[in-house]
């Protein structure tokens, strides 16, 4: 399989700080499926942002797609971002939206015109299961359905790389499950998907995912297939 | 009927009317002080046009009856020049009466020697017909004085002419102060609308698809504000301009404004508005790409 994501020996440093992230090295494979875990402040999310490109490299190289990730012009950002798809783990719906014109707006962002965005945004509120929910505005949905509609909204453009940080983090275990099922389909349907988390039973529960453990702002496995069986995964 | 999905994407709660009041106080003051100049250089024309052609013929002689011979023999030469419109000798009496707050009513007995006047009306103020007039009045009189009334008037026409520049600097400084409070507004709003702005990044946003969802809520306001302002301004002008023809001046009729006028200072909520959508869509961008 070809790689759509590499790192090479890639530091992230925000302003004079130490490096959160530091000699950073790996390679994904288009559609396949990765956990990122490490404890809080290790440097997942700073991992992610530099995937999902809301920041550069400070040094190294991240090739996306097969382009040097870090010296791409800033007009070339929105189209090599819309091949990405982000699942927040605070969600990050508009509240004014309703759900529908959540799920719709990446459509909309791609100038998808109008006559065709309502198909795909009805069978995405069906595929997470919240088509009745269509008119309420995030606020008035619980965590759980706040969530699905992040996850719509992440995948209605079928992006090429399925981003999540901490999906699971405010849902409970029957939603968490529900919501990596999701993502398992999503992933037999050919997008590479990325789910940060420190939850090894979820893990477990992905048998074909490899693991990246990221102690300290550097990955110690290197080679991305890394994998810990439920029981000796470390607490 | 619904706004446009994509017109919905900045929180609409989130918006004050702030700008629309300050748009309204801009235009409103822009449109008295375009008024005021357009009224000047309107007068200033005006006075041009009507000072440019007139002269006075003055013909100083202590001879009563000599004096008013030669007045008619230049009344009657000049009158037959080519671009004479109007040649007329000032009243005798009238003369008397511009005389009477200096002389009193003693003063002006029957002997004192008052000059003959005698105004002409030239179709332009082309110095060629004036050589002419002049030419024939000292053909009569030698000493005869040609008094061009756009002469004694110049300081008039340049205090005019001031007043109109004054009037054009402060639109220019009122359109810049609006386009400066719209940089301020469109960062404040930029800054308000941050999460929103980066959740439309990530998804793939263009700096200019988040430009336009400002510029055209700056450029509304603008125009709404601007134009609450302008019929405000306008109302103003038009009661002031029923006033001033009360006055019967013929000076301050000058001042009045043409039908192009109105249509101009109509125009300017219209200019504002394209000049904010301009000053909007800059300062967003140029705020936006310091950001990755």
């Amino acid at each position: 399989m070809a790689n759509i994501v590499q790192f090479e020996n890639v530091g992230l440093r925000y302003g004079t700080g130490a490096e959160t992230l530091s000699d950073i090295s790996f390679t994904l494979s288009a559609g396949s499926f990765y956990f990122v875990t490490g404890a809080s402040g290790a440097g997942k999310t700073s991992l992610l942002k530099l995937l999902y490109l809301a920041q550069r490299p400070t040094r190294g190289i991240v090739r996306l797609f097969g382009e040097d990730a870090g010296a791409l012009p800033r007009k070339r950002l929105p189209g090599f971002r819309r091949r990405i798809g982000v699942v927040f783990q605070d969600f990050r719906l508009l509240p004014h939206l309703s759900a529908y014109d959540n799920v719709a707006l990446p459509l909309r962002v791609a100038g998808i015109p109008e006559a065709d965005v309502d198909g795909p945004v009805r069978e995405m509120l069906a595929w997470v299961g919240l088509k009745d929910r269509d008119s309420a505005k995030p606020p008035t949905l619980s965590g759980g359905e706040q969530q699905r509609i992040a996850i719509a909204r992440a995948v209605i453009t079928r992006p090429e790389i399925l981003i999540a940080d901490e999906p699971t983090g405010n849902v409970d275990p029957d939603m968490a499950e529900r919501l990596l099922h999701l993502f398992d389909s999503l992933n037999r349907l050919g997008t590479t998907v990325v789910v940060a988390t420190h939850d090894f039973q979820l893990i477990s529960r992905i048998p074909d995912a490899r693991m990246m453990r990221i102690e300290k702002g550097r990955l110690n496995d290197p080679t991305g297939s890394l994998r810990y069986p439920p029981g000796m995964a470390p607490t | 009927m619904r706004d446009k999905p994509e017109r919905r994407l900045l929180d609409e709660s989130r918006r004050t009317r702030g700008m629309l009041w300050v748009m309204a106080i801009m235009l409103f003051l822009t449109v008295l002080a375009a008024a005021l100049g357009l009224g000047m250089a309107s007068a200033s024309r005006t006075l041009d046009r009507q000072l440019a052609g007139r002269l006075t013929i003055q013909l100083v002689e202590g001879d009563a009856g000599r004096r008013d011979a030669a007045a008619r023999a230049i009344a009657q030469r000049v009158r037959a020049l080519p671009g004479v419109t109007r040649v007329a000798e000032v009243d005798r009496a009238h003369l008397a009466q511009l005389l009477e707050p200096w002389l009193g009513e003693a003063g002006l007995d029957a002997d004192l020697p008052m000059p003959a006047m005698i105004d002409v009306d030239l179709a332009s103020g082309d110095t060629a017909a004036i050589d002419r007039v002049r030419a024939a009045a000292r053909a009569v009189v030698p000493a005869a004085q040609i008094d061009r009334h756009a002469q004694w008037l110049s300081p008039v026409s340049a205090f005019l002419s001031t007043i109109t520049w004054f009037a054009v600097a402060l639109v220019v400084l009122m359109a810049t102060a609006t386009a400066i409070v719209v940089l301020l507004t469109a960062r404040g709003g930029l800054d308000s609308h941050r999460d929103t702005i980066a959740v439309l990044h990530i998804l793939g946003s263009t700096d200019m698809q988040v430009a336009r969802l400002f510029q055209r809520r700056i450029a509304l306001d603008t125009l709404l504000g601007g134009l609450l302002g302008t019929v405000a301004a306008l109302a103003m002008i038009w009661l002031l301009g029923q006033q001033a023809a009360g006055l019967g001046s013929e000076l301050l009729g000058g001042v009045a404004l043409a039908p192009l006028d109105w249509l101009l200072l109509l125009l300017l909520p219209a200019a504002f508005a394209l000049m904010a959508l301009f000053a909007a869509r800059v300062a967003v961008l140029g705020t936006l790409g310091k950001t990755l």
